[in-house]
């Protein structure tokens, strides 16, 4: 410890003392200064800067430039609609884990699928899909081959989806493939309260003659939506940061505000670099409010969950 | 009771996701072994492990990865085991700086440290080595949540303060208790934390891509622009391998990986 040398002033001791309290947290402060605080801050000044570096709210006027608001717009289009889904779908699985009665392997799988495919993503996850519903993907070949012969003679084939408009390589492949992460986060999260839900409610209120759907409207809704919502925030942050996949998958061909910060790192698309810091604070504000929102409705779950 | 018509709504949900996880995952194996026309074979494996830049690109991301979990662990074991020892009043901040990562997305994240790296006075990513150390201290970044979380889960369990004050009453200074006592009780933690940031850093494509080193994730983009079956055998490859370290977590933390991710 560092207040081994003999004192003399005890104004210098206490100092030292504090000192040796604080120098085991030293280094990790440091660590987070350099590689956390510094890069944040400076994009975050960049943000109100202009070329020459005076201080300027152009950039983040600059924000409503056209191209710029509609890839907001496609990034949160995909993040809602990938989250509502992720949140319904996993509320149902989780709900069969839990209370649904599955049967004990089926939990089994399911319970170590979720914790497996809630941290896969990236470029491998583009592939899998490419590889399974893409052009040339199997499911894709299986469903071709689904064919009926029509009236005229000619066989129709109903189920040839790139035919009939569907494709993998946009809003709709890549809902499909986030998917793939988000129904199993919403699984690992909202087990744990499922489980939470005592049987005693539910037979108090069988006894007061409530049927199933009084129970989820009037007991088990109410003390879940936080959590519900909670989670939703998060798989909604989850899709929103996400950009391996999205590049993998589409070619950057998709309009996200990842894709377009990426293009922007790389060649300065937008025409002003410090647009491009505008660009990224604005995302991370919107990160920031959403984990901020998890965070607060986390708590509220986790007091009823620990009685 | 009834629990007939439970049942059935919950099979049909818990069936519904069983083919979501595993149509993919059949998908890509199939597609993997039909690189030659009529034949079931695993050409495509054999192609992968023969490409130098792949035996190149993996070594260097696990090289990566190893050196980012002894640095993560070198950082937030003391660093975790100072607070529940004498500055409790601290966790709450360390929490919220640990959860950070998780708000700034990782495009945004690069972003920053290529502005504030890239420029006088530190001009890091003009050398190799430069670009390195601004690799592991990104990853350190990126892996942090779950370091943090798992190291914090495991110290919880334990009573710190008991055991440090045996371990000085035995004569036993901060940092031997540290090492002989503190340690080995957190191996399950440490064993978590590491394989969940070392599988991070294998599948990083972000940091990588930007700062042009030549990692797996750049090499597995590449391979998906240019070839058919490759990116398919890869895929199950890095499946195999990730799923093998989670696997683990899972193993010795009883399935219990809920708390990792609630943060709880």
């Amino acid at each position: 410890m560092a207040n081994s040398q003999p004192l003399q002033v005890s104004k210098k001791s206490k100092f030292l003392d504090i000192l040796g309290n604080w120098i085991g947290v030293i280094p990790f402060f440091i660590f987070i200064f350099v590689f956390l605080i510094l890069p944040s801050t400076n994009l975050f000044i960049g943000a109100f800067q202009d070329t020459q570096g005076n201080f300027t709210f152009a950039n983040i006027i600059g924000l409503q430039d056209p191209a710029i608001l509609k890839a907001y717009y496609v990034s949160l289009q995909v993040s809602v609609i990938t989250s509502l889904i992720g949140c319904i779908f996993g509320f149902f699985v989780a709900y069969a884990i839990t209370i649904g009665k599955a049967p004990k392997w089926m939990r089994n799988i399911l319970m170590t699928f979720s914790g497996l495919a809630a941290n896969f993503g990236g470029v491998p996850l583009a592939f899998a899909f490419i590889a399974t519903i893409g052009r040339t993907g199997l499911v894709t070949a299986l469903l071709k081959g689904i064919c009926f012969p029509a009236s005229s003679g000619v066989q129709s084939c109903p189920f040839d989806i790139y035919e009939n408009g569907f494709t993998l390589y946009g809003v709709l492949g890549l809902t499909l493939a986030y998917t793939y992460f988000e129904f199993p986060l919403m699984v690992l999260i909202i087990t744990p309260a499922l489980e939470g839900l005592k049987r005693d409610w539910r037979e108090a209120s069988d006894n007061l003659g409530a049927n199933s759907l009084q129970y989820w409207r009037y007991v088990a809704f109410p003390i879940l939506w936080p959590s519900i919502l909670g989670a939703g925030l998060l798989l909604f942050g989850s899709a929103f940061g996400a950009y391996a996949t999205a590049q993998a998958l589409t070619g950057g061909s998709i309009y996200l505000v990842t894709i377009l910060i990426g293009q922007q790192i790389r060649g300065d698309v937008l025409g002003n670099p410090n647009l491009g810091y505008a660009l990224a604070l604005g995302m991370v504000v919107i990160m920031g409010i959403t984990i901020s929102g998890y965070t607060i409705l986390q708590r509220r779950t986790a007091r009823w969950l620990k009685s | 009771m009834k629990t007939s018509r439970f049942n059935l709504w919950g099979l049909f949900w818990g069936t519904l996701a069983l083919l979501y996880f595993f149509i993919p995952m059949y998908g890509t194996l199939d597609f993997s072994l039909r690189m030659q026309k009529g034949l079931i074979s695993l050409r495509a494996y054999q192609i992968v492990l023969a490409d130098h830049q792949f035996v190149e690109s993996f070594l260097y991301s696990a090289t990566m990865g190893i050196i980012t979990v002894v640095i993560s662990i070198l950082i937030f074991l003391p660093t975790t085991y100072w607070i529940y020892l004498k500055l409790p009043k601290l966790r709450p901040v360390v929490e919220i700086l640990t959860i950070l990562p998780f708000i700034i997305p990782v495009i945004v994240y690069v972003f920053g440290l290529i502005r504030t790296f890239g420029r006088p006075p530190f001009r890091l990513t003009l050398t190799a080595t430069g670009t390195d150390f601004l690799m592991v201290g990104g990853y350190v970044v990126l892996s942090m949540p779950y370091m943090f979380r798992a190291i914090d889960v495991g110290m919880r369990a334990i009573d710190v303060r008991t055991l440090t004050e045996a371990s000085q009453s035995l004569g036993g200074n901060w940092l031997q208790t540290l090492i002989n006592v503190i340690l080995p009780n957190l191996r399950v933690a440490l064993l978590s934390g590491s394989l969940i940031s070392f599988a991070t850093v294998i599948g990083e494509l972000i940091l990588a891509d930007f700062l042009f080193r030549p990692a797996l994730g750049p090499y597995m983009t590449s391979i998906g622009t240019t070839k058919a079956y490759e990116p398919a055998a890869l895929t199950i490859m890095s499946f195999a391998l990730t799923w093998v370290c989670l696997g683990i977590i899972q193993l010795v933390s009883r399935g219990d990986t809920s708390q990792q991710l609630t943060g709880r």
